[in-house]
């Protein structure tokens, strides 16, 4: 069995009977038991999940399949699981068995996919390297010594690894696709609003976006089509007409911000230009843009976050849910001891950045100005898109980086994000996709569309794939 | 920022700090605090503040009776509960 294998091939050997879902699965359990050195996954749930393919096979056997039956997938560990801890790699909720489902794990698995376990994170989603779980770090598959990125680091080391055939991810301002792109995989952030949140652990109500991580831009298509749509339990959650995968090569207008490439440095400008020139010759036109506020999106994005995290994340006291805190004296030694026992220290620098922001004589000047210049860049990118159709950018200033190399320096790892997190403040669906190697670690491309333009952006994706072999690259890590 | 500053934001944040860890917190709390404050750079005069990126009306489910929450269920993950309610230590004498 190819544990590389995307879901389209994995759909086709499920209904020609080359192997069960069955068979499937304890492929897969088996894999992520022989790597468990990665620590990619924070609970495995073997027994569920061969019951499910059970009903899998079932269903099969009876011809009553959708695009997901029987496909092994994994959550990562802020979607909410009934009956399966939903820890959010937090010592805060460490002993949290969630009571219902998110809806996009309920909506996966009603589409037929089969839940192998939770993956490993940043704490509640905060971090771009994966170091801030309280499992632990998650290695990254391609070289041990690197992070595998942040916070959907499990997810996607789990896929690079052939854990999973695909997995779920958050994005707040980059959390899906700064892991993709470091990990050799494809990501896909939606629209604001095209994925329900419900049961999705919140860090920032405005940016919080739930995505697929997989293999290619058509199984990460195909996932979207389950979990997308809009959902009476989240009423930010969008009415919009479903993604739709265009394979017709309809020319398109790539926009190349200067912003995003005048600083790159050298070998990786060298990868993201022959991506540029594969696109135009596809067919497409790439041509110069301004998106003038960018710079400004890094100082914006902290204030932001921070200000909503330090809000959602009042609600742990040790009362209701989570950890407590033993013997306390009294309700403020409650309160106290239960959040300074469970949260972690990069948890601990947001909330208090975003209790900054918003106290009495800070406002104005920090949370009502990020709020400000948030729409200055939002705009930014609707001029753009009278201009283009799509806009094509770097994922990330780097490649991965060593752990530890930034762990120590919270504004050099908040500088990690600066690519990712203008469309995450506009609210824009935005796909990373893996487009070269440097020195043995794969770099990732990011294509940006506009609101609710997941079907161009994916299109392009799988033309370049349908083009390129970088998707199809694994790393040399083996555990068998 | 400074420490009196620190006091405050964890008073109000209900956290509390290991004296080893003061310094350390006041370094980065610093470091944050001046690369946000490249906004001071941007004009944004007359410029109103986006709350969200979509500006959509939030939509209102009809008012139709529906299954609520099961009690029972929801507080048999709670760390402390007695006939229904959540447990806390005496706040009124």
């Amino acid at each position: 069995m190819n544990p590389y294998a995307n879901m389209a091939q994995l759909r086709s050997g499920l209904d020609n009977g080359d192997f069960s879902a069955e068979e499937l699965v304890h492929f897969y359990l088996g894999r992520i038991n022989a790597a468990a050195d990665l620590n990619c996954f924070i609970t495995v749930d073997s027994d569920r999940a061969l019951a499910a393919a059970k009903s899998a096979d079932k269903a099969i056997a009876d011809k009553r399949t959708g695009p997901l039956t029987g496909i092994p997938i994994a959550h990562k560990d802020l979607f909410c699981t009934e009956g399966l801890l939903t820890s959010c790699a937090s010592r805060m909720l460490h002993n949290f068995v969630a009571p219902y489902d998110a809806t996009v794990v309920d909506r996966l698995r009603k589409a037929g996919a089969i839940t192998l376990g939770k993956t490993n994170m940043d704490e509640f989603a905060m971090g771009s390297s994966n170091e801030t779980s309280f499992y632990g770090p998650v290695k990254n598959p391609w070289n041990q010594a690197c992070v595998p990125g942040g916070s959907s680091g499990g997810s996607a080391a789990a896929v690079a690894a052939g854990l999973a055939a695909a997995c779920t991810g958050s994005d707040t301002g980059g959390s899906i696709r700064q892991p993709a792109s470091f990990c050799g995989v494809t990501g896909l952030k939606p629209t604001y609003g095209r994925v329900s949140r419900y049961g999705m652990i919140a860090f920032a109500s405005s940016l919080d976006q739930g995505g697929p991580i997989a293999c290619t831009a058509s199984d990460a298509g195909t996932l979207l089509n389950a979990m997308e749509g809009h959902d009476p339990n989240d009423s930010t959650s969008a009415i919009a007409e479903a993604t739709d995968i265009d394979s017709s090569r309809r020319p398109l207008k790539i926009g190349i911000p200067s912003q995003y490439w005048n600083d790159l440095d050298s070998s990786m400008a060298k990868v993201l230009e022959a991506a540029r020139h594969t696109l135009e010759s596809l067919g497409h036109d790439c041509v110069p843009v301004e998106l003038p506020h960018t710079e400004a999106a890094i100082a914006v994005y902290y204030v932001i976050a921070g200000a909503e995290a330090s809000t959602n994340l009042s609600r742990y006291d040790g009362v209701r849910y989570g950890h407590r805190t033993t013997s306390p004296e009294n309700l403020d030694d409650l309160y106290q001891f239960s959040r300074t026992e469970g949260f972690g220290s990069e948890v601990k620098r947001r909330i208090l950045t975003g209790t900054y922001a918003l106290s009495v004589g800070y406002y104005d000047a920090y949370y009502l100005k990020a709020q400000q210049i948030r729409r200055l860049i939002r705009q930014d990118f609707l001029d753009a898109f009278m201009e283009v159709d799509v806009l094509l950018t770097p994922v990330s200033p780097s490649t991965a980086f060593e752990r530890e190399a930034l762990i120590e320096d919270p504004v050099g790892m908040y500088q990690q994000d600066i690519y990712t997190t203008p469309a995450s403040l506009a609210g824009l669906p935005a796909l990373s996709l893996p487009c070269g190697m440097r020195e043995q670690m794969p770099v990732g491309m990011q294509l940006i569309g506009p609101h609710f333009g997941e079907s161009s952006i994916l299109s392009l994706g799988c033309q370049y794939q349908n083009e390129t072999d970088w998707h199809a690259l694994h790393p040399a890590y083996e555990h068998d | 920022m400074d420490q009196q500053t620190i006091d405050k934001l964890l008073s109000l944040c209900q956290l509390s700090l290991q004296p080893d860890d003061r310094e350390k917190l006041l370094r980065d709390l610093s470091s944050i605090v001046e690369l946000v404050d490249f906004m001071q750079s941007i004009d944004t005069d007359g410029v109103k503040p986006l709350a969200h990126p979509l500006e959509v009306n939030q939509r209102f489910r009809p008012d139709e009776p529906d299954t609520s929450f099961e009690q029972e269920r929801y507080q048999a993950i709670a760390p402390q509960t007695r006939d229904g309610l959540y447990l806390v230590p005496r706040v009124v004498e």
